[in-house]
């Protein structure tokens, strides 16, 4: 079957654009296929920054022959609705549809509808000049005196289609006066002539001759081998990094790496700071020395060219720009070193958080009055966290993090040391950011616990305050990662707090300030923890039935416990009494749901023991009295087994009860007591969770 | 010409002005018209209505010039090795921009001495967007062995009216190349004239005295008072001119673009002194460059009504 290769040639593509780029080619050219009904054996997208291509295997030569029955209307209905039918169905008249009987609605026509298929590259013809012109770039624009729109200008456009062992044909069409062909080009430097190619293979060698590496994946290797290659020889090891790797790769069709150095002095300056500094302007990569994992004065390039000097005056043109920025770099350190955090905090005065929730400085005084308050709560000392809570935010002052953002809280903790801060302290200046992804580090410290739940909770009470909740895929101020990450804070250090009441209390305070503020959110807050709660718990593989039936009980805000409690649960349940006695309890339930809506009424609150006939009744009344007693007891001692425990001893009773006892007596009493017993089993498995939440 | 056949004070490695002569006269090659600098303090060469205002339309335009640029805050008292707050800008404006505007681009580069067969020559993405003139175009900074040397945009839009056709633009930093191309770390040391010895001048000899004066001009002494006042005369006085430039009623021609824009302009260097004065909150900063764009937007209007806007 024959093959489609499909070429867009430009000028230099984002490397960010690159990879999303070569899947929506792929999409959107093999669900246009299958939507032709040309089903494809393979597809394969290619990105570099001057094409994106498409390699498709294996397209059937045709499409399938349709075959269609198309209802019509009544025999005998109007005329318009006969010749629409006529109009739509391609038939002449209405003796070559043929009826078919219904004796219920009555007979109708049905027309045969037969739809040769159409030669595939006809249908490519179509396809691929409509997937060009509406191509889901997150940025487009014009060029010249064209109409057309593509990430960059548009200069030829390679389309070939034709079985493996034929020269294949072209594709027919053109896209704003730019045909398709069979011709491209190589490196923009290295071979810039222009040549055609026939198939995938064919192109990929070709390609390569003319040094242009199509996969970005090979890319990737290349430039990851030889750059770890390079600071092997020199006894170094490359500080390896995934996002300025698929980055360099975009900016390369045929990667030279490339090592250069810089005046050891400038190991002085923090080596986050160089490595953002080398990073973000150069897009170069750092080395380090694997023995004491500090910085080597050395740095990785990947340039796009073989020059004729083997790259000497590439290299040395890298490391002047380099030297200046590390230059600039040192001046913004040594700089900010000069002036104490403390002396910073003035200006905050004047610049706005937000426009409702005021300046940076009342955020500040509202986060340290809030990190104090929980400072006995988790162990730290409230003066270290007053301090930290004080200078957290000031390095946001700072030249270095004006310069670069990402190293906020990081260059807090080096100033901090710096001027001679209390090691928590300083600590807290950094890590109160912490967590900031699933993957990072949760705080341990108790100053910088304070100061991170402080930090977050202030931000969700603010925007909750101001009715500024994250909606679908809305959450500008990332306000799902803060309750994360509160969640996070509290259940590793196995924090037991009532985070009910210190939202009420921090919403207190901010009320005072916030005129009109809208109030009682604290409820709506909680339910997005408990959902935050959820999605975390569920990653980390507990069952979300079970968390939703620890949830569903009052005030659950201490959330350790909730965790200890879904543990127990699961444990229970997973135990022959745990899941006979979920089976008893459903059945309660179930009788009482249909009996309560019958009746209209609902069945609750005390057993009378006279109304008891058999043995069982009395027997479980006295077990459920027990249980829940103890349950209770032992809930109270946050000692989840044993309530788990208590509740078990429930199950032979319940089994016994449903064995012996008809539910619905002939005797309204004794039918009324015998649900309020059924009520009784539901009642006392609240103690530990609400059962009719649990699946299965 | 090659560079060789040029006497060594010309040749673009060797001297500012000879880098300078290079660029004009290979963009004159292509069939640019060589200007002069505009004759008002702009923060960029884009600000010159040759290229703001040629934007705009209809009309086939292609220029190059210098353009001395002024950025008040980027003074540095003459003490910071790569910050000027005057510096020079070399501007070049193709409109429609021909298909091969890339190629014509580098061999730019190669017409001062940067040969790609040595040097690793990269377009790397850069949207480029000027609030002030309500301009935004796509395009990429061009790096030379991992240093910018040249800003490459295609206009998208400028004063918020469509480009069509679309401009390309190229804007050369000229230090930074010269340094480059020199091999020289601080800008003062650039050979200005490519002479040696007693002969030679240097960019300090030109420059280092005005950068002193203008840092303590534009962070201590500017008259922020009058500024403030000049803002305002200019913002009216653009006003009255688009207002009384229509020709008629019907406001399809207009007559007086031109001086309109220019106090446009003027606005926005005065904009740029208040804000390196640091008399301009966070919060007012934002409504003054808002109040520039509507200029650049009814100026933008206004020119597309004239003859050069195509009109008529």
């Amino acid at each position: 079957m024959p093959d489609l290769l499909f070429e867009l040639f430009s000028e230099e593509i984002p490397a960010r654009m690159q990879g999303r780029a070569a899947d929506d080619l792929k999409k959107l050219v093999t669900d246009k296929l299958v939507d032709a009904g040309l089903v494809y054996e393979g597809a394969t997208a290619f990105a570099t920054p001057r094409r994106l291509a498409l390699a498709v295997q294996g397209i059937p030569a045709r499409q399938p022959d349709l075959r269609e029955e198309k209802k019509g209307p009544r025999v005998g209905a109007p005329e318009k609705a006969i010749e629409g039918f006529l109009k739509s169905a391609g038939l002449t008249d209405i003796a070559q549809a043929t009826v078919q009987k219904d004796p219920k609605k009555g007979d109708f026509y049905v027309a045969l509808v037969e739809k040769a298929g159409r030669p595939a590259i006809d249908v490519l013809a179509e396809i691929l000049p409509l997937v060009v012109r509406t191509f889901p770039w997150p940025k487009s624009m014009r060029w010249g005196s064209g109409r057309l729109t593509w990430v960059r200008p548009l200069h030829s456009i390679v389309a070939t289609f034709g079985p493996e062992t034929e020269d294949p044909d072209i594709v027919p069409f053109a896209v704003d006066g730019i045909a398709a062909g069979d011709t491209t080009r190589g490196h923009r430097f290295l071979s810039p002539g222009d040549f055609r190619v026939k198939h995938y293979d064919d192109y990929v060698q070709k390609l390569l001759d003319a040094k242009v590496v199509l996969d970005p994946a090979r890319r990737r290797d290349i430039v990851l081998h030889e750059a770890r290659q390079l600071a092997f020889a020199q006894g170094y090891e490359l500080v390896e990094d995934q996002g300025l790797l698929d980055e360099v790769a975009g900016l390369v069709e045929w990667p030279v790496v490339l090592m250069g150095s810089f005046d050891p002095a400038f190991l002085k300056i923090p080596g986050e700071v160089i490595r953002s500094t080398i990073r973000a302007n150069q897009k170069c990569f750092v080395v380090r020395d694997p023995k004491t994992g500090t910085l080597a004065p050395k740095f990785v390039l990947v340039s796009n060219t073989e020059a004729s000097d083997g790259g000497k005056a590439i290299v040395a043109g890298n490391e002047r720009v380099i030297r200046a920025r590390l230059s600039d770099a040192k001046f913004f350190y040594e700089t900010d070193l000069s002036t104490r955090l403390e002396d910073r905090l003035k200006k905050f005065d004047q610049i706005v958080f937000h426009e409702k929730l005021g300046t940076q400085a009342e955020r500040i005084a509202r986060i340290e009055r809030l990190a104090v308050e929980l400072a006995p709560l988790v162990g730290a000392d409230v003066e270290k966290v007053r301090r930290a809570a004080t200078l957290c935010k000031a390095d946001l002052l700072t030249e270095v993090v004006g310069e670069f953002p990402e190293l906020q809280g990081l260059m807090g903790k080096y100033y901090a040391l710096a001027q001679g801060e209390d090691a928590a302290v300083a600590a807290a200046c950094e890590e109160h950011y912490k967590p900031q992804g699933p993957a990072d580090r949760v705080p341990t410290d108790p100053v910088s616990v304070a100061l991170a739940l402080a930090d977050k909770l202030d931000i969700l009470v603010g925007f909750w305050a101001i009715d500024e909740k994250p909606t679908g895929s809305k959450d500008p101020y990332a306000l799902r990662r803060a309750a994360l990450g509160v969640i996070r804070v509290i259940l590793d250090n196995k924090l037991q707090i009532n985070l009910s009441s210190i939202i009420q209390a921090h919403q207190r305070s901010l009320n005072e300030k916030l005129q009109g503020a809208e109030a009682g959110f604290d409820a709506d807050l909680l339910a997005f923890f408990a959902d935050r709660l959820k999605v975390q718990l569920r990653e980390q593989g507990a069952r979300h039935d079970l968390v939703d039936a620890v949830l569903a009980l009052a005030a659950q805000d201490d959330l350790v416990l909730v965790v200890r409690r879904v543990e127990a649960l699961a444990k229970f349940l997973d135990t022959e009494d745990g899941k006979n006695l979920l089976a008893g309890v459903k059945r309660a339930t179930n009788i009482l749901r249909i009996e309560e809506k019958r009746d209209g009424t609902r069945y609750s609150g005390a057993v009378e023991a006279g109304l008891f006939q058999d043995a069982e009744e009395r027997q479980l009344a006295q077990a459920i009295e027990a249980a829940q007693h103890e349950a209770e007891a032992a809930v109270a001692r946050e000692d989840f087994a044993a309530a788990m425990a208590a509740i078990a001893t429930l199950r032979p009773h319940v089994d016994a009860f449903f064995e012996k006892v008809t539910v619905n007596a002939d005797d309204k009493a004794v039918r009324a007591n015998r649900l309020r017993l059924l009520d009784g089993i539901r009642a006392a498995t609240l103690a530990v969770a609400d059962f009719s939440r649990i699946e299965g | 010409m090659p560079h060789s056949d040029l006497p060594p004070h010309m040749r673009p490695e060797r001297s500012f002005q000879g880098l300078i002569l290079a660029l004009q006269r290979y963009w004159a090659d292509q069939g640019c018209v060589i200007l002069q600098p505009y004759d008002m303090e702009v923060g960029a060469g884009t600000f010159h209505p040759a290229t703001t205002l040629r934007a705009l339309g209809p009309k086939h335009w292609n220029a190059a010039y210098v353009q001395p640029s002024r950025r008040p805050k980027d003074g540095r008292y003459g003490e910071n090795p790569n910050r000027l707050q005057h510096y020079y800008q070399f501007q070049v404006i193709l409109k429609p921009s021909p298909p091969d505007l890339q190629d014509l681009y580098l061999k730019s580069l190669a017409a001062i001495g940067i040969d790609t067969a040595l040097h690793d020559v990269r377009f790397v993405e850069d949207d480029w967007e000027s609030p002030t003139l309500g301009a935004w175009g796509l395009g990429w900074e061009c790096w030379c062995d991992g240093m910018e040397v040249s800003q490459f945009t295609y206009f998208q839009q400028v004063a918020g009216f469509e480009c069509a056709p679309v401009a390309g633009e190229l804007t050369y930093g000229l230090e930074r190349l010269a340094m480059y191309v020199q091999g020289v770390e601080n800008v003062y040391d650039l050979n200005f004239n490519g002479r040696d010895g007693a002969e030679r001048v240097t960019y300090g000899d030109v420059f280092l005295q005005a950068e002193q004066e203008y840092s303590r001009h534009n962070f201590e002494h500017s008259d922020s008072d009058m500024l403030f006042k000049q803002f305002g005369m200019a913002e009216e006085a653009c006003r009255k001119y688009l207002e009384a430039g229509w020709a008629d009623g019907k406001k399809t021609r207009h007559l007086m673009a031109l001086p309109a824009y220019d106090q446009c302009i003027k606005a926005s260097h005065v904009f740029n002194l208040l804000d390196a004065r640091g008399v301009i909150s966070v919060t007012e900063r934002q409504s003054y460059i808002l109040r520039v764009r509507e200029l650049a937007k009814a100026c933008g209007g206004a020119w597309l009504a004239t003859a050069a806007g195509g009109a008529g």
